[in-house]
């Protein structure tokens, strides 16, 4: 094992598939002599050269659909998008061509292609770098996504979306890049659309993604000291989501609380909710509750306040346990 | 480049001819209601997609336009097949589940029409990418009409493509009306070859003939092969039927209409070819008659072929 930071991490799983299948290469803005904007990919340029780590005019709607056209001719395009934000610039390539490309020809082609771009509050950016939109994504067919929460998550999980055939929305958190977790040495993947039961508990299930996942699990440690045991399940995949591993988790605690770092109207928590409504409610011990942002832009000076955190689940979570149907 | 061969003359004739007689054919069962959803037929705009593809190889990419039944027929699309996705049948090229706007042909680079005007201009610029990256001579081509040159797909696919050197020609079909709109409304600019300027991209402006095309498209498709980089051809064509079939063209007026009937690329061509004995009034005749008979073929077919059940609309969305 080895200790490594998730923006490293990221930049390993890179580096191997590429070493593995020269059809695989980097395109986006600033990846190649800058190193990317967060250090993703540092050194690849140098590794690799221009043709592989492909520096691109700022310009995400082109260099996105340029990445299509070039998986249906057989490669493997990674595209960075600088801030989550920026995809807004790009869904005509995301959501009309590429989610689209293989069942609306028939088959015919496929588009292997991850587009990884970060998410969410952290730097005070404001309202237009701080958005985590995942469930834009989650509700187009034909696209997988994808979410971290850790550096041996976000390694094992970017290097099988490399490999799938399938466009996947890959969503990194800005916050997390800095982390530093254990890795092994040698190879390994984490399959996508499992879910990972990241600590075990017996009163409530929280069913997170990405940075929420670790706030959840600090909230877990906050509640053992009252007695609550709490089981935190990472979704690891939005779409498609392991219903399986959730149903498992709340069949056994009876109680669910959903929690993410985007605002919570509309959040891939309220698909959940509305799943396990629809066919499992007679589960439930008590009413579900939603943890996610307040419903306007993102703070910059309010930050800290915006963003959800340990505190917000830990909330919901004691609201969850004080009801009962 | 020059002149195309007696052979290549009119070989070219009959994929216009082709091109003309399906699309009018598809304007009968269209009003028939046998196909469905939109129809944007191309007729009085056949010399380009004739001319371009005149050079092209089944291995070269081709990316196309809601209006693109002409590229994929000049391109070697197998006639049944697509007349079956036309009438949304199982056998058709996308399984009958996308119709005229998504025709597509992997096996002969035709990466699709397109529902959204100018998405595919960026997307054929990443063929020419993959062709570049694999060091293959494989060429691309984004068609488009001059609508199309309004969005930004079509500024930042340029800009890239003519930053890397990529082996693409960008064809524009300027028929003057982006859907409803004349040229006036939404160009500063009266040919789009202006455009191009700013990206150091070399380009032409030709008429809507298909002699003229078919030189042009040779010097840009070679350039293109030999690592010189993109071109950009303005075909200045003609639209006869309106943005879809059934619009009244009530923005337009019926002697612009009538003008630009007047300039007919195929009657000219066949003029031609009549005038410097390439071919005889029989061998007209002939071509015209088989290709009726081909295209009844087609459509016998795709009336015959079952529809996709509705058990199958789940399948294929994941590999």
């Amino acid at each position: 094992m080895k200790d490594i930071r998730y923006i490293f991490a990221i930049k390993e799983a890179m580096e191997e598939e590429m070493d593995r299948d020269e059809n695989v290469f980097l395109i986006g803005e600033d990846v190649g002599l800058a190193g990317g904007s967060f250090g993703a990919s540092k050194g690849l340029y140098e590794k690799f050269g221009p043709d592989r780590i492909v520096d691109t005019p700022i310009s995400e709607l082109g260099f996105t659909s340029l990445a299509a056209g070039a998986a249906s001719c057989g490669l493997r395009p990674i595209v960075e998008i600088m801030f989550m934000d920026f995809v807004t610039c790009c869904m005509d390539s995301i959501v009309n061509q590429i989610a689209k490309m293989r069942y609306m020809f028939g088959n015919q082609y496929t588009v292997p292609i991850v587009i990884r771009m970060p998410e969410g509050g952290g730097l005070n950016a404001g309202p237009q770098h701080s958005q985590c939109l995942e469930a834009w994504f989650a509700h187009v067919p034909g696209l997988k996504v994808v979410m971290a929460a850790n550096p041996y998550d976000v390694k094992g999980l970017l290097k099988s979306a490399i490999r799938d055939e399938n466009p996947v929305i890959f969503i990194e958190n800005k916050t997390l890049h800095a982390m530093k977790g254990s890795i092994p040495e040698e190879e390994y993947l984490i399959p996508i659309g499992k879910a990972d039961v990241k600590r075990e508990g017996t009163d409530v299930t929280v069913v997170s993604a990405s940075r929420l996942v670790n706030e959840s699990l600090k909230a877990a440690d906050l509640l053992s000291k009252e007695g609550i045991s709490v089981e935190v399940v990472d979704l690891r995949t939005i779409q498609p989501w392991d219903r399986e591993t959730v149903f498992t988790s709340i069949a056994k605690t009876h109680r669910l609380v959903v929690a993410h770092e985007a605002v919570k109207q509309f959040g891939f928590g309220a698909e959940i909710a509305a799943a396990v409504a629809e066919e499992i409610l007679d589960e439930l011990d008590a009413p579900i509750m939603r943890v996610g942002a307040p419903f306007v832009p993102a703070s910059y000076s309010l930050e800290k306040y915006y963003v959800p955190g340990a505190e917000d689940v830990k909330k919901a979570v004691l609201a969850t346990m004080e009801r009962t149907f | 480049m020059g002149k195309p061969s007696k052979e290549k003359m009119i070989e070219m004739y009959r994929a216009m001819v082709k091109i003309r007689k399906t699309e009018q054919k598809l304007m009968e069962v269209f009003s028939n209601g046998e196909i469905l959803g939109f129809l944007h037929v191309s007729i009085g705009q056949e010399a380009a997609p004739v001319g371009i593809c005149s050079h092209l190889t089944e291995a070269d990419y081709i990316a196309t336009t809601h209006r693109g039944h002409g590229h994929a027929i000049a391109k070697g699309i197998d006639l049944k097949m697509a007349m079956a996705e036309l009438f949304g049948k199982k056998a058709g090229y996308c399984l009958g589940r996308s119709g005229s706007m998504h025709l597509a042909d992997k096996s002969r680079g035709i990466m699709g029409a397109n529902g959204i005007v100018g998405a595919g201009i960026p997307i054929a610029t990443g063929a020419a990418f993959a062709a570049k990256y694999k060091k293959t001579d494989q060429v691309a081509v984004a068609t488009f009409g001059e609508g199309a040159t309004g969005e930004g797909a079509f500024h930042e696919a340029l800009n890239f493509a003519a930053i890397k050197k990529l082996p693409i020609v960008y064809l524009c079909e300027n028929n003057g009306w982006a859907e409803f709109s004349p040229m006036s409304i939404h160009a500063p600019v009266q040919s789009v070859t202006k455009r191009a300027l700013a990206y150091d991209i070399p380009a032409v402006s030709v008429a809507n003939d298909v002699l003229e095309i078919y030189e042009e498209a040779g010097k840009a498709v070679e350039r293109a092969r030999k690592g010189e980089g993109p071109t950009l051809i303005e075909v200045r064509s003609e639209r006869w039927y309106g943005h879809y079939v059934g619009d009244a063209q009530k923005y337009r007026g019926k002697e612009n209409v009538a003008q630009a009937m007047a300039k007919d690329c195929l009657l000219n061509f066949e003029k031609g070819l009549l005038e410097s004995k390439v071919l005889k009034k029989q061998d007209i005749e002939k071509i015209n008659t088989d290709l009726d008979a081909e295209i009844e073929e087609a459509v016998r077919f795709a009336r015959e072929c079952p529809y996709p059940e509705v058990s199958e609309m789940m399948e294929g969305l994941y590999l």
